[in-house]
């Protein structure tokens, strides 16, 4: 077959998102015009999906090592240890653009690209979160967007057999032309059997193992999630890729399998722009070069060109280098779960990609300028014109709360707090057996085992955090909130914070204000992650989440892992039984900038977000894991969106079994702050052994007094005198919550 | 031994067997689906939950036709006890080995909760462990799971006792309210006119241990134990 390709020329380049520099630094390299699969590979590895030309600058100023850290950022996944011979794996990643295009495929393969980000390591994946973020549920778009994405979620991790056992979701203004659905993936492997990414010992064969590559997917990472939405943006569909979960279960057993012998040297998924940038990245990694044979490459359907070949992104895909040799056993180990596993070329010693098609070179180009020299762009910053105009929020002149308890209703009946039910019913929580806490508290607790199956007393304590509208307010202390919420849910239920991952959701990089806003979050969460002790070891950066020129609300999405040693003593979310103290840690203070209930009973979105006290933080997470580990604490919650009444009526309402529970507040703060204001660094803990708890409390210098205790069929909220704020009976209340998101729905049906 | 069936697609298999022998200590062994032939020691066979093929078909509609299938079928046919757990179920319907199907929930979404069920016969080897009317919270994960049957065969199925486990609410009474899936009859599990192979929905592997989801999934795979370990009945 004669190729017949397009004269690669600078308007060509252009149409493939490069820029007339990046032309430049291409014929620099080649010294000759490129091939026109070469221009692919380059536009694929240079745009900003791969790239991160615009991020890297400041993702580098973000801690990402320690004594717990095995491998950061630049792998496929963060390694944590988590002791005994046992690391963590994890890493959320952004589906946003395909998941609004095709939200049941967009966001299943969003799932299956960050389980094969965690088991290409070597680890099995055993739980899976999501942060989901919508526009307003009146706009039948987003109740199809909500639908189609949570049966995309559930249809691919239920089949695959990993539990999805928590997450977020948020409806909001902002994400009416762009929607975010970042999914998280934690695994489990034996520090000895971490696997990376290397193309290592030159003569060994490169190894194409998984579903067959067909036209799927090409240009998803460039010119799908590296560009702006239009009203043209439906005609990108094509881009967006297919899941397979049953592929993807049979290639987590095999690859598990193959990676328990030592025929494997490296081994990476092909994800994003597919068999190149895997490939690439396997050579760059090893500091070896790769020939690579197209004709062989598995394929779905006839007649694909190298260009179609280099850039699909069909998913369910791995690139592994074997042992020279050992060819055969791999291909025994596949063929058992019925999948291909191909010879496809060898590890060369000449630092170069080469690629061939039905006899021709098509590719030849050196690795490292590819892989490594990609462009570092330093854009220009600049404070949004109205950020000053978005403190600007006059207390004084707010009309008061006349109403508390209607407020509590009304805010527990809202899309944003009320019961996601709906929601994670549809996931399967359970698979695996290691479901200790699932969705609905603050942070998942999930078991670990072995890969031989048996159990340890370890558990990892796993939570999602963000609050878009205080990043909007001021990014920096909105970056620094996120990661102190993501801290205090881990601590909550007794675990350590371990690490963490983030997923980085903004508009345009290329609007100064834009870039602003990420120079100033990334600033926050490398502030908050250091004075944690919880480095950034995986994650990844999502531009362009904007429509006709609006963006999105910053939204740094933060993935925080913690350690319970040992899970026979943990705490969840809940009252767990009648007469029980309820104590609340951390000071309330009057601050209503922000919140939700702001939002939802005034109408504003103004002020100043709650100020994050960073070192109260540290010593809270100590507070709780030392509380819990002494067995004095078995109720921990977080108090956050909505504030104190809320966060008590969620402890109320949450367990299998309704209690009620009777509060005395007499904080000189005015009521609105007191009851739904949202200062950070507070959570409402219950327990057994009182004084010890305050003792540890003060051990450790957190503010601790009781406020009430459990019991009863009513949530009584009131004053040191005076009647009641709130007297409600529990089962009014997790009415309203319950059909928050059910009722909107209903009216499609 | 108990053979714990593997089919590509499983993915209760690592769970049941878990269940079965750490926490049960119950010898219990993965059974790849390529065998023709169940191990020798095979004293009781449970098929696992998950999308056997992906169910891509028709839930368990291809895995009926692994080889390892036939080895279950004269397994069987010879007395010996069978569960099949959630998709383990759609196959043992799909093989002929229990009668009806299970189709989509009536409100089509896939659901994963906790529901209580209510154990209509204390019998071996499913059930000895529990008493009739006792009532069981176990979790069910499932988008296929109504049972459907002719009004015939149901008639017949309740007039033989072959009912084992109805949905029913906290207090035993079963309802509409109490149907999470849509299951003529509030049907969870079934048995055979032989008595010796059961079905049902929900999953009692994901009940054993008090902090992971309680331990009422004993009544099931203790029962199961019991039968074929000679053990407490």
């Amino acid at each position: 077959m004669n190729l017949v390709e397009p004269t690669v020329d600078l308007t060509l380049a252009r149409e493939h998102g490069l820029t007339d520099e990046e032309y430049a630094d291409i014929l620099r390299i080649l010294g000759r015009s490129p091939s026109f699969s070469e221009l692919g590979i380059f536009s694929v590895m240079w745009a900003e999906h791969c790239s991160y030309k615009s991020s890297k600058k400041y993702l580098k100023t973000l801690p990402s090592s320690g004594d717990r850290v095995l491998h950061g950022p630049g792998e496929n996944s963060g390694v944590v240890s988590i002791g005994d011979g046992l690391a963590a794996v994890f890493k959320i990643e952004s589906h946003n653009h395909p998941s609004f295009i095709e939200p049941v495929q967009g966001a299943a393969t969003g799932v299956g690209g960050i389980l094969r980000d965690v088991f290409t390591m070597g680890a099995r994946p055993i739980a899976s979160l999501n942060s989901l973020r919508f526009g307003p549920l009146d706009d039948p778009l987003h109740r199809h967007l909500l639908r189609g994405v949570v049966e995309g979620i559930g249809g691919y991790g239920n089949s695959v057999g990993v539990a999805t056992v928590g997450g977020e979701v948020s409806f909001h203004d902002c994400y009416r032309g762009n929607i975010l659905v970042n999914a998280f993936s934690v695994g489990v492997v034996e520090e000895e059997r971490i696997f990376l990414a290397r193309a290592g010992g030159v003569g060994n064969p490169v190894m194409y193992v998984g579903s067959k590559t067909g036209r799927d997917g090409i240009h998803g990472a460039s010119l799908l999630a590296s560009a702006e939405f239009d009203d043209d943006s439906d005609a990108k569909r094509p881009t967006v890729q297919v899941g397979d979960p049953f592929t993807e279960k049979c290639l987590i057993e095999a690859c598990l399998e193959v990676m328990q012998t030592d025929a494997v040297v490296g081994i990476q998924d092909m994800g994003a722009a597919g068999l190149t940038c895997s490939s690439f990245e396997m050579a760059s990694n090893a500091g070896t070069g790769i020939e690579l044979d197209l004709d062989r490459v598995p394929q779905r359907e006839s007649g694909m060109t190298p260009y179609e070949l280099l850039l699909s992104e069909s998913q369910e895909r791995m690139l592994l280098v074997a042992r020279e040799g050992r060819e055969d056993q791999v291909r025994e180990i596949f063929a058992r779960w019925d999948l291909d596993a191909v010879v496809v070329g060898r590890v060369s010693d000449d630092g170069r990609m080469r690629i061939r098609w039905q006899g021709q070179g098509v590719v030849d180009i050196p690795v490292d300028p590819v892989a490594r020299s990609s462009p570092e762009l330093d854009r220009p910053l600049r404070e949004p014109a109205d950020h000053l105009e978005r403190h600007k929020l006059d207390l004084a002149s707010l009309p008061p709360e006349l109403a508390p308890e209607e407020a509590l209703l009304e805010l527990l009946g809202t899309p944003s707090l009320g019961s996601r039910a709906w929601v994670y019913q549809q996931y399967d929580q359970l698979v695996q057996a290691n479901t200790l806490v699932g969705p609905g508290g603050d942070a998942a607790l999930v078991r670990v085992k072995r890969e031989d199956g048996s159990a340890t007393p370890k558990a990892l304590a796993l939570s999602v955090d963000c609050n878009p509208r205080w990043c909007w307010l001021d990014p920096y202390t909105g970056a620094q909130a996120a990661v102190a919420e993501g801290a205090r849910n881990v601590a909550c239920t007794g675990a350590r914070p371990l690490a963490l991952s983030n997923c980085l959701n903004f508009g345009n990089p290329e609007k100064p204000e834009i870039m602003w806003e990420f120079a100033e979050a990334t600033r926050g969460m490398g502030d908050a992650a250091r004075a944690l002790g919880t480095p950034v070891v995986s994650g990844n950066v999502s531009f362009y989440n904007e429509t006709s020129g609006r963006a999105v609300y910053p939204t740094p999405t933060i993935a925080m892992v913690g350690l319970l040693e040992d899970h026979r003593r943990y705490a969840v979310a809940h009252f767990q039984r009648e007469g029980a103290p309820i104590v609340l840690l951390g000071n309330c203070r009057e601050e209503l900038g922000g919140s939700e209930w702001l939002a939802q009973r005034r109408g504003i979105e103004a002020g100043h977000p709650p100020s994050v006290d960073l070192e109260h933080e540290a010593r809270l997470a100590d507070l709780l894991v030392a509380a819990v580990a002494e067995g004095c604490v078995s109720t921990a919650h977080d108090v956050a969106d909505g504030g104190l009444a809320i966060a008590l009526a969620e402890c109320c309402m949450s367990g299998d079994t309704q209690i009620g529970a009777r509060v005395e507040l007499a904080d000189s703060i005015r009521l609105e702050a007191l009851l739904f204001g949202e200062s950070t660094g507070r959570v409402l803990v219950s327990g057994d052994d009182l004084d010890t708890l305050l003792v540890l409390a003060e051990a450790h210098g957190i503010p601790a007094r009781r406020i009430g205790e459990t019991g009863g069929r009513r949530l009584v909220v009131a004053p040191g005198a005076g009647p009641a704020w709130i007297d409600v009976e529990v089962d009014e209340l997790a009415k309203q919550w319950k059909r928050a998101i059910p009722a909107r729905l209903e009216e499609d049906t | 031994m108990l053979s714990v069936i593997q089919f590509p697609g499983s993915n209760d298999d690592r769970d049941t067997r878990f269940a079965l022998k750490s926490v049960l200590a119950c010898d219990a062994e993965l059974i790849w689906h390529k065998q023709g032939e169940l191990p020798a020691g095979t004293s009781g066979v449970v098929i696992p939950g998950g999308f056997s093929y992906g169910d891509y078909l028709r839930c368990g509609a291809m895995a009926r036709y692994s080889p390892v299938m036939a080895a279950v079928r004269r397994f069987a046919d010879a007395g010996g006890p069978v569960l099949g757990i959630c998709n383990g179920f759609q196959v043992l319907c799909e093989s002929g080995l229990l009668p009806g199907a299970l189709i989509r929930n009536h409100h089509l979404h896939f659901v994963c909760q906790r529901v209580h069920v209510r154990v209509e016969q204390a019998l071996a080897p499913f059930t000895s462990r529990s008493r009739a009317g006792a009532v069981l919270r176990l979790p069910i994960k499932h988008g296929e799971g109504a049972y459907f049957a002719s009004p015939e065969l149901l008639g017949r199925l309740e007039a033989e006792g072959r009912v084992l486990l109805r949905y029913c609410d906290a207090d035993g009474n079963v309802s509409p309210a109490s149907n999470p899936n849509g299951s003529l009859g509030n049907v969870a599990g079934l048995l055979n006119q032989a008595g010796n192979v059961m079905g049902l929905m929900p999953h009692p592997e994901h009940a054993v241990e008090a902090d992971f989801g309680g331990r009422d999934g004993r009544a099931i795979l203790g029962s199961l134990v019991d039968a074929v370990t000679g053990g407490h009945s």
